[in-house]
């Protein structure tokens, strides 16, 4: 996703976050990896083995720069490749709501590995309801994007995303929330920019 | 990365070893006192951690880069890979190049002489499979003093050889890089082998393969075979682009049989090219290797298990438009690596061109390659 870079040598705030719900040692299957900046620290810091998926050329290139076992593959081709229970976590960074089949791919997830890891832009902050109360479709850090050049297709809110995983018969472990990459503890639903979630089969 | 930097190996010169002790194939046949000729660029290291091996593909040979210190119109077949400054950069790794046996281009073949009969060997030359090539090379690679490899690496057949690598002599292949490639052939890769081998055979001047001591080469029979091939390297997209229909030097039809389409004149340029330098009898041995590989055969078709022995690093890499060894076949030897949770990289590389796609100078394929090799270079100069 094309969210504002971060300073070499320090993590996206999110993928800190979800570097740290991840074990030691774990399998890690990373789909949108982007150049595999997660990937790249969890091997470093915590000995995890991993690969990244990845359609696109550049990020592809990115992860063989650094090091990083990547699969150059669509993710709504589904994860057959992978093998059912191969990994320990499957994480999906801030590229699900770009996604055509989001609920396949959320069953594909859990299909895969134990342990499914998911961020994305909360929907239901204030600023998208003012803006859209303004007569304009919000255009914010975590979404810079036209709403005529957006890749973003199944924009939800917490609410929304807690209620499909409920449907698939996933069950919530944890959950976090940042605002511009700070933890939101007071009225995250409308607070809140990014949402993180980790889920297991009921 | 500038002209300068992308600089040549320059003049090259082919050297040759001689190997004594007999090598057992996987046919059952053995073949003794046999050579084989190779090239080398860049330094071995104090440490000998950092030598490459480039495993050839059907019609090329030892010469990767550089040229032929024989001929100076003689460019190495992947020059634009191998090189100071290039994607495999010699300024930092040894690379090897070597002429597989039964091949053509100097390595005992069928043109040989046979010791135990004074005469060439012709069609008494063993079948050889992709596996007894590698046990070859793996004694080149003894007698230069390399125990393992920073990286084997090939293309279409030479990716075989590089995929045969990392599971026969696991503990001497670091990185296992194989392009455009296939874990086994399908039924339509050996239909068209077979078409090309009945053109060869079915040749009269072939003479059950003996046609040397006629003094004639079964020219016919190579034209069709190389024809054949050559359609299958290309897309069509490409063909289409460069030839589509365009007629040949006039604007009607002269409704004959002659050449009358750009690309009946292309094709029959390409064969009588290749029938002027290629063996008739090598052609047969190289399609049957291609025919045979499979190394999950003997693992009841089970490639991850075939591959569960091998330790390298793999980079696999197919092209979009390669419908002789597709991406999908690329996928089979992804998935058995990540079923063995080997360090793997798989990409999927958009370009028109084909199966040739891999002999060509694309900027992300180039890139991706430049990428891995420079991460080896890390490991294994560090």
């Amino acid at each position: 996703m094309n969210l504002p870079p971060t300073p070499p040598g320090r993590l996206r705030p999110d993928l800190a976050l979800i570097a740290d719900w991840i074990a030691p040692g774990a399998r890690v299957l990373d789909l949108g990896c982007a150049d595999g900046a997660l990937l790249a620290h969890l091997q470093a810091s915590k000995g995890c083995h991993g690969y990244g998926v990845e359609i696109d050329d550049a990020a592809v290139l990115g992860c063989v720069r650094r090091g990083v076992n990547v699969i150059q593959q669509d993710i709504e081709g589904g994860l057959g490749m992978f093998g059912a229970g191969l990994f320990d976590v499957v994480v999906s960074s801030m590229a699900i709501q770009a996604t055509h089949k989001t609920e396949y791919v959320l069953r594909e997830m859990s299909a895969v590995g134990r342990v499914g890891i998911v961020s994305f832009p909360n929907f239901g902050h204030w600023f998208h309801a003012w803006s859209i109360l303004r007569g304009r479709m919000p255009v914010s850090r975590e979404m810079p994007y036209q709403w005529y050049d957006t890749p973003n297709l199944h924009l939800a809110t917490m609410r929304d995303f807690e209620d499909l995983l409920g449907k698939l018969g996933l069950r919530i472990l944890a959950r976090a929330f940042l605002a511009d990459g700070q933890p939101v503890s007071l009225l995250p639903s409308l607070r809140a920019t990014q949402a993180i979630y980790r889920f297991a089969q009921a | 990365m500038s002209d300068a930097q992308q600089d040549s190996v320059g003049v090259v010169q082919a050297q040759r070893m001689r190997f004594s002790e007999p090598l057992a194939l996987r046919s059952g046949a053995s073949i003794a006192d046999y050579e084989l000729v190779y090239e080398t660029y860049g330094k071995l290291n104090a440490q000998r951690s950092n030598a490459v091996l480039i495993a050839h593909a059907l019609n090329a040979s030892h010469h990767v880069a550089g040229r032929s210190a024989q001929d100076p119109d003689d460019i190495g077949w992947w020059d634009n890979m191998v090189g100071p400054g290039k994607p495999i950069d010699t300024n930092r790794f040894f690379v090897v190049g070597v002429n597989n046996l039964g091949s053509c281009f100097g390595s005992t073949g069928p043109m040989s002489i046979n010791p135990a009969t004074g005469l060439r060997y012709g069609p008494d030359f063993p079948v050889v499979t992709v596996e007894d090539w590698v046990d070859a090379q793996a004694r080149l690679a003894d007698a230069l003093g390399i125990g393992r490899f920073a990286a084997v690496m090939g293309g279409s057949l030479g990716g075989m050889q590089a995929l045969a690598w990392s599971h026969l002599y696991p503990q001497r292949v670091a990185h296992c890089v194989a392009i455009a490639t296939t874990p086994k052939l399908s039924a339509q890769n050996i239909a068209f082998n077979e078409v090309a081998r009945r053109a060869i055979i079915t040749d009269p001047e072939f003479h059950g393969g003996r046609f040397y001591d006629h003094g004639v080469v079964p020219a016919r029979g190579l034209h069709v075979a190389r024809m054949i091939g050559h359609i299958t390297y290309l897309s069509d997209d490409v063909m289409a682009e460069r030839f589509g229909r365009m007629l040949r030097g006039r604007a009607g039809y002269a409704f004959s049989f002659d050449v009358e389409f750009e690309i009946e004149s292309y094709l029959r340029y390409q064969a009588e090219k290749f029938a002027s330098y290629f063996d008739a009898n090598t052609y047969l041995l190289i399609t049957r290797a291609l025919d045979y590989f499979d190394p999950a055969q003997s693992h009841g078709g089970d490639l991850a298990s075939a591959l569960s022995v091998t330790q390298a690093g793999f980079l696999v890499i197919s092209f979009s438009t390669d419908w002789r060894f597709s991406p999908a076949r690329s996928r089979e030897i992804v998935q058995a690596l990540l079923r063995n949770g080997r360090d793997v990289t798989y990409a999927e590389v958009d370009a028109p061109h084909g199966h040739d796609a891999f002999l060509l100078d694309d900027a992300q394929y180039h890139a991706l390659v430049r990428g891995y090799f420079e991460r080896i270079a890390t490991e294994v100069l560090a």
